[in-house]
């Protein structure tokens, strides 16, 4: 082989590894907000067959690395079961202690999701039961939302209904690009 | 014209099932359940089994707090229902507790359970 030919092979592995390289660092979804840097996170999808099918039930399943273990702890407990926001979500208990021990071991601040200090919920609202829509991180990412387009809008009504407008939600993709608002559309800012 | 005290016999024996009337004029205790409104003691509005489900058991019905669609409770439609117990008794007993406010007796479950299954 002469050296014409193998520099010509040479560059063209170089400019191959390269590029493959930068599909590694382009993050997940190529998003055009995304890329190597970008701290927005995917949180780990339920997986939990019991969680996602009890809890599931009435809403969407979220994740649990939207709360602390502390918050888990308060909500899982027996008696705030049965008053669940308003509901009655009570458990046997086989069903309720591997619910919140896959909650315990998946919160926020644990091993590969958001640190517990960005989903901390205040201590002062007395004996009301923390909510993910009253965490900072969830306060910090929505409050530019209008009213208009979540309480007014007869497609959502809640905050809590992640997924009337984060198509992703299920998957634990919450990423702006995939915010359809019904009546509304995408969300651009 | 009847006199009163005829009609009000008249009435109870219809309710009663009795045979001075076509028995399918009065509704069975589970259908009759179902559409009664029990009031809350928390302020929220008054609700009964039909709030979430439905009175046609045929059509999905919406969970009210948090919208989310909840499947035909009718076996004619989705044949898995009532085949677990042990998903039933869960459930009677939440929401027996968050409609009517306290554990439905044994005969209010059995009229429940009727009712769905002739759905």
């Amino acid at each position: 082989m002469n050296n014409l030919k193998r520099n010509l092979i040479i560059l063209g592995v170089v400019f191959l590894s390269l590029g493959a390289a930068g599909l590694a660092l382009s993050g997940s979804d190529g998003d055009e907000h995304g890329g190597w840097g970008e701290s927005r996170a995917d949180l780990a999808s339920v997986a939990n067959a019991t969680y996602g099918q009890e809890c599931g039930a009435c809403h969407l399943a979220y994740q649990p690395g939207l709360l602390p273990t502390e918050a888990w702890a308060r909500i899982m407990d027996p008696a705030a079961l049965a008053d669940h926001f308003g509901d009655d979500a009570s458990l046997g208990d086989g069903p309720r202690k591997e619910i919140a021990a896959f909650l315990a071991a998946n919160a926020a601040g644990r091993a590969g999701q958001l640190p517990a200090s960005a989903f901390a919920v205040g201590s002062d609202g007395g004996s009301a039961l923390p909510r993910i829509t009253e965490t900072r991180y969830f306060t910090r990412k929505h409050h530019e939302v209008p009213v208009r387009l979540v309480a007014g809008n007869p497609g959502v009504g809640s905050f809590s209904r992640c997924n009337a407008c984060h198509r992703g939600a299920a998957a634990g993709n919450y990423n702006e690009d995939r915010v359809v608002i019904p009546g509304a559309g995408r969300w651009d800012d | 014209m009847m006199k009163p005290g005829v009609a009000l016999a008249l009435a109870c024996a219809l309710g009663l099932g009795l045979p001075s009337g076509p028995r399918a004029a009065a509704l069975e205790p589970g259908a009759a359940g179902w559409v009664r409104e029990y009031p809350q003691p928390d302020g929220s509005p008054a609700r009964s089994c039909a709030t979430c489900h439905g009175r046609d058991l045929t059509l999905p019905g919406r969970q009210v707090n948090t919208g989310k669609a909840i499947e035909p409770l009718a076996p004619s439609v989705v044949p898995q229902r009532l085949g677990d117990p042990e998903k039933v008794e869960k459930w009677l007993q939440r929401n027996c507790r968050w409609t009517l406010g306290r554990t439905c007796t044994t005969q209010e479950k059995a009229d429940f359970i009727g009712f769905i299954r002739s759905q």
